[in-house]
């Protein structure tokens, strides 16, 4: 059944605060989920004063500055700082987004932070991604042909190009999946917008000879038909792709082969 | 605690190549509940005030035993493919999930029945 009492570990608490250095006066406060499963301890909620007139403009740049300046043991991932690599997702101000692309200005009041929801904590803002990673792989997120390949590169129009746009640019940073209510309940199952985006990727793809196979592979119940078009997906995407509409649009061609 | 792979617990039991012809009926059911509801909607209004005898007239009427029938059959028929889907959400157990939603399908028809039942019976009879 569905879990209604949340474990014993769920139960937040307050943590530390950190002031500010004195003389600081642009002052924003950061509320940062701090857990660490090995120490047996319930995760908290750590206070960090940020002085801004000393800090970069995006929520990455204040985390840093935490890790750099402040409290060496706040864990985060992190790698391009210019929304391509997905490393820094998070659940900032109760919306999953990247900590490098998203601006302090536009949160009011405290600035608070969530790993992403749903998922195993490794530590602090680090989730456990390995069953997101493993659901893509399901979805053999490569070129697959029968045709022996040409002596040069495999050629497409501009149309059939231009049907990726609005896809590739997906950087499997996991804010969808973790976002959307159908794969918090059966993530197990259901491959979630994130793989099912990048199934459709591939589907479309008009160098790639396998989408009867791909299409077979997604229509199950719960693979692809526990999409109840919440939206969320396509609501929280930091790159503002549409998750949602890749789905509607496999369940179409599914629709289509039948008719 | 499981030492399968993440990939082997992903691909778990693999597809089962079905769940189109679900996600097309409970679709086609609700569209095909807009009209007949709409219509059920009017009629009652416009039956507020009428007496017993207006009403099982009414009812006698050929075209509108029909829409009776279809909408009843519709609406269980809608309400079971809807229930199934919340029952599969929400249960996780396999045996209770499967054993629901027979249960629920069982219950769908038993009302389903006596809803059309009911109106061939003041259909047809006085």
């Amino acid at each position: 059944m569905a879990e209604f009492t949340l474990p014993r570990n769920s139960r937040v608490q307050e943590g530390r605060t950190f002031k500010a250095q004195e003389g600081a006066k642009n002052i924003r406060r950061f509320r940062v989920y701090r857990y660490d499963p090995d120490s047996g301890q319930n995760p908290r909620m750590d206070t960090y004063e940020v002085d801004m007139d000393r800090c970069g403009p995006m929520v990455l740049d204040a985390l840093l500055k935490i890790k750099n300046e402040v409290d060496s043991t706040l864990t985060l991932r992190r790698s391009c700082r210019e929304g391509v690599c997905g490393s820094c997702a998070m659940n900032i101000d109760g919306t999953n987004t990247l900590a490098c692309t998203h601006d302090t200005k536009d949160i009011k009041g405290d600035v608070k932070i969530y790993p992403l929801p749903h998922m195993p904590v490794i530590k602090d803002l680090v989730p456990d991604l390995t069953h997101f990673f493993a659901q893509y792989a399901t979805i053999k997120p490569w070129l697959q042909t029968e045709t022996p390949p040409p002596d040069r590169e495999r050629l497409q129009s501009k149309e059939e190009r231009a049907k990726l746009d609005g896809l590739y640019e997906c950087i499997l940073c996991a804010c969808c999946t973790t976002s959307c209510p159908s794969w918090w309940w059966n993530g197990d199952r259901y491959l979630g917008p994130a793989s099912l985006l990048q199934a459709y990727r591939w589907i479309v793809d008009s160098r790639d000879e396998a989408a009867g196979e791909r299409l077979d592979e997604l229509q199950d119940p719960f693979k692809l038909y526990r999409c109840h078009t919440i939206m969320n997906c396509t609501r929280t995407c930091p790159k503002g792709l549409n998750p949602a509409q890749a789905i509607a649009e496999v369940k179409k061609l599914i629709l289509e082969r039948e008719h | 605690m499981s030492f399968r792979s993440p990939l082997g617990q992903a691909r778990g039991l693999g597809s089962a190549r079905e769940g189109t012809a679900h996600w097309v009926a409970q679709r086609v059911s609700a569209i095909a509940l807009i009209p007949l509801t709409l219509w059920f909607v009017i009629s009652m209004l416009m039956l507020v005030h009428a007496d017993y005898v207006t009403v099982v007239n009414w009812m006698h009427t050929t075209w509108v035993a029909v829409l009776l029938v279809l909408l009843v059959g519709t609406v269980y028929y809608h309400a079971y493919l809807g229930l199934q889907v919340v029952i599969e959400d929400y249960v996780h157990d396999a045996w209770l999930k499967m054993s629901s939603i027979i249960l629920l399908r069982f219950i769908c028809i038993l009302l389903a029945a006596a809803g059309i039942f009911v109106v061939l019976r003041v259909a047809f009879g006085g």
